[in-house]
């Protein structure tokens, strides 16, 4: 194991950027790649700022209405104006922007459950296992990759009406189409491809059936790959707008980004400031996650390069 | 046998899922296209779906329309930006973890919040954009609201009028694709980064030594040996393009131009609860996107270098 790691190692080290190892990088290149970063930002940043505005330092067009610029005070309680103006929810009694976290929370946790393990043991089929008919499947999966999710949009929203399954409104509806992902068992069995077989048959030798070679050595040494799912699944399904749109029409069932757009054609359409403070909240989880994991994030989009 | 018959069981639940919400409905959709279906099934039409879209002066036209434009402005913005800011970084430059998690934020984040964002910051009246357009005494433009093409707007400022069919894509589609820009352009770069650090050093070195320059190592040496990396970005970024939803849905509700096809499938069903039509409009886009992918992979199989 240890020479066959070195190798590659060795390789990226001797590795150059294209001509300019030896000389001095153009300051050019730093104002260019500032001037990106800093617009990547400025959005975020304006979200942030005018989040604690006034109304009036809003349509008044101040970027920094706060000391030492302007007089105003930054105004902390326009998120609990908007969590108020989004109503209660009556079944539990807590502020409906509240219940759509819940929602969301639980939306996303049921897919990433779900999705981790279809992969999983999908994956763990199709890099271990020989069985008939296992390249027909392997495309097959691959060919819902290519599907445009347009083309099944309506159908699979009508199947949720109440003369088919009748789950119109329903947890079962949100979460549906998210529960297996093609990109998932593709990723793992990537992953379980490169685990060198010598250990399965060492495994075997140890006694160690599939089921327990693979939850006490595949599945930990996938680890990786897993939580970059895991992660992926979080955003993908935390920022999910459409689909929830479609198959709910109760505000109690609805999800943080469908309570935003719901919210922009309320009170929030004038009101810009409480709007940019429940796009704060609906953003903060996503954000904090990413500044924490973002290694895994690149990561898993580029070994399988894979959903735009 | 038991081997096969493990192998089917850890199996069952992906392809049972796949069965059930994906494969199902392709056929559900279809059959739903045959009909006026509101709620149920009201009565057959056959192809009737498919000819009222592909009738000379329905919907389907001007939707297709705004999709090929959107995708054509959008992807060559999208990917040299991107490709130009992978060469920058992949230079030897302090912080560039720094720049890489930052250009990658707005991809992370959700685009229905920063389409919010970017609707008010192309707001006419209280948008950052205008306020710096009238800090530098330039004309504050109506950006998302903005019907008029942007070729006409360019001429009127100078005074001249343009013929209808030089109108260009209107100021809303514009501001839509800069947005697009902004979201897509750290993911794209992270890809073309993965790519650039598969071309071999050593290859830097010998041209160098023959005593190439820099755009002469770009030209001979990055640009062919990426190609595969190009490909399968713009293939992407293509496809993605031709589907776009949800930041326009928020931005302009498919008004001023920008009603692309995903859209106007949305708005049949959820508005109109035109199922048999929205599904007919479903199949023709899929294949529009279809073709397009097939002539990307014959140009790719005379380009890509391997």
């Amino acid at each position: 194991m240890a020479t066959a790691t070195a190798a590659p190692l060795a390789q990226v080290k001797t590795r150059h950027a294209p001509g300019r190892s030896l000389k001095r990088v153009n300051p050019l290149i730093y104002l260019v790649l500032i001037i990106v970063g800093v617009a990547s930002l400025i959005p975020f940043l304006w979200m942030v700022l005018t989040s604690v505005k006034d109304y009036g330092d809003v349509v008044s067009l101040k970027f920094w209405p706060w000391p030492p610029l302007g007089n105003s005070a930054p105004r902390f309680d326009n998120f609990a104006e908007a969590i108020r103006l989004i109503g209660v929810d009556r079944d539990t009694g807590l502020p409906m922007f509240f219940r759509h976290v819940l929602n969301t929370a639980l939306v996303t946790a049921i897919v990433i459950a779900s999705s981790v393990t279809t992969s999983v043991l999908a994956a763990y089929a199709f890099a271990q296992l020989d069985f008939p008919a296992k390249n027909v499947l392997f495309i097959l999966v691959l060919a819902t990759f290519m599907i445009p999710e347009e083309l099944i949009l309506v159908p699979r929203a009508v199947m949720m009406n109440k003369n088919y399954l009748n789950w119109y409104n329903t947890m079962p509806a949100m979460v549906a189409p998210f529960l297996v992902n093609a990109f998932g068992i593709f990723l793992i069995r990537q992953f379980f491809l490169q685990i060198p077989r010598d250990l399965y048959d060492a495994a075997r030798i140890d006694g160690a059936g599939h089921m327990r070679y693979l939850t006490t050595i595949m599945i930990p040494l996938a680890r990786p790959a897993i939580l970059t799912l895991a992660l992926l699944e979080f955003i993908w399904t935390w920022n999910e707008f459409r689909w929830i749109q479609l198959v709910t029409s109760s505000s109690n069932m609805r999800t943080v980004s469908v309570g935003l757009v719901g919210f922009l054609h309320t009170e929030g359409g004038a009101q810009t400031q409480l709007a940019m403070a429940v796009a704060v909240m609906v953003v903060l989880p996503v954000v904090v996650l990413y500044f924490f994991t973002q290694r895994y994030f690149t990561e898993g989009i580029t070994t399988t390069g894979l959903k735009g | 046998m038991r081997e096969h018959a493990f192998a089917y069981a850890l199996l069952a639940p992906a392809l049972l899922l796949f069965l059930a919400f994906t494969v199902f409905p392709i056929g559900f959709g279809f059959y739903i296209s045959l009909h006026n279906w509101r709620l149920g099934p009201r009565e057959f039409l056959g192809l009737g779906n498919y000819l009222r879209a592909l009738t000379p002066g329905s919907e389907f036209w001007p939707s297709l329309g705004a999709t090929l434009t959107y995708s054509l402005l959008a992807v060559p913005f999208q990917i040299s930006i991107a490709l130009t800011l992978a060469y920058l970084l992949f230079q030897k430059i302090r912080g560039k973890s720094l720049f890489r998690v930052v250009m990658f934020l707005p991809w992370v984040t959700s685009t229905v919040a920063t389409a919010a964002v970017w609707a008010r910051l192309y707001s006419p009246d209280i948008g950052l954009i205008n306020s710096v357009l009238r800090g530098l005494e330039l004309r504050p433009l109506r950006w998302l609201l903005e019907d008029k093409g942007v070729f006409t707007l360019i001429a009127n400022g100078l005074g001249v009028t343009l013929p209808d069919w030089l109108r260009g894509p209107s100021l809303a589609m514009v501001a839509v694709v800069i947005y697009t820009t902004w979201v897509f352009v750290g993911y794209n770069m992270t890809l073309f980064l993965a790519g650039l650090g598969n071309i071999p050093g050593e290859m830097y070195e010998a041209a160098k030594i023959d005593g190439a320059n820099g755009w002469q190592l770009f030209r001979h040496i990055t640009w062919p040996l990426l190609s595969p990396t190009t490909f399968f970005v713009v293939l992407i970024t293509v496809i993605g393009t031709l589907k776009a939803f949800n930041h326009i849905w928020v931005m302009t509700q498919g008004d001023n131009g920008t009603q692309t096809a995903s859209i106007l499938i949305y708005r049949q069903f959820y508005e109109f609860q035109r199922a048999g039509y929205a599904s007919a409009l479903a199949f023709l886009l899929s294949a529009v996107i279809l073709l397009v992918t097939i002539l990307q992979n014959r140009a790719a199989a005379e380009r890509v270098n391997y």
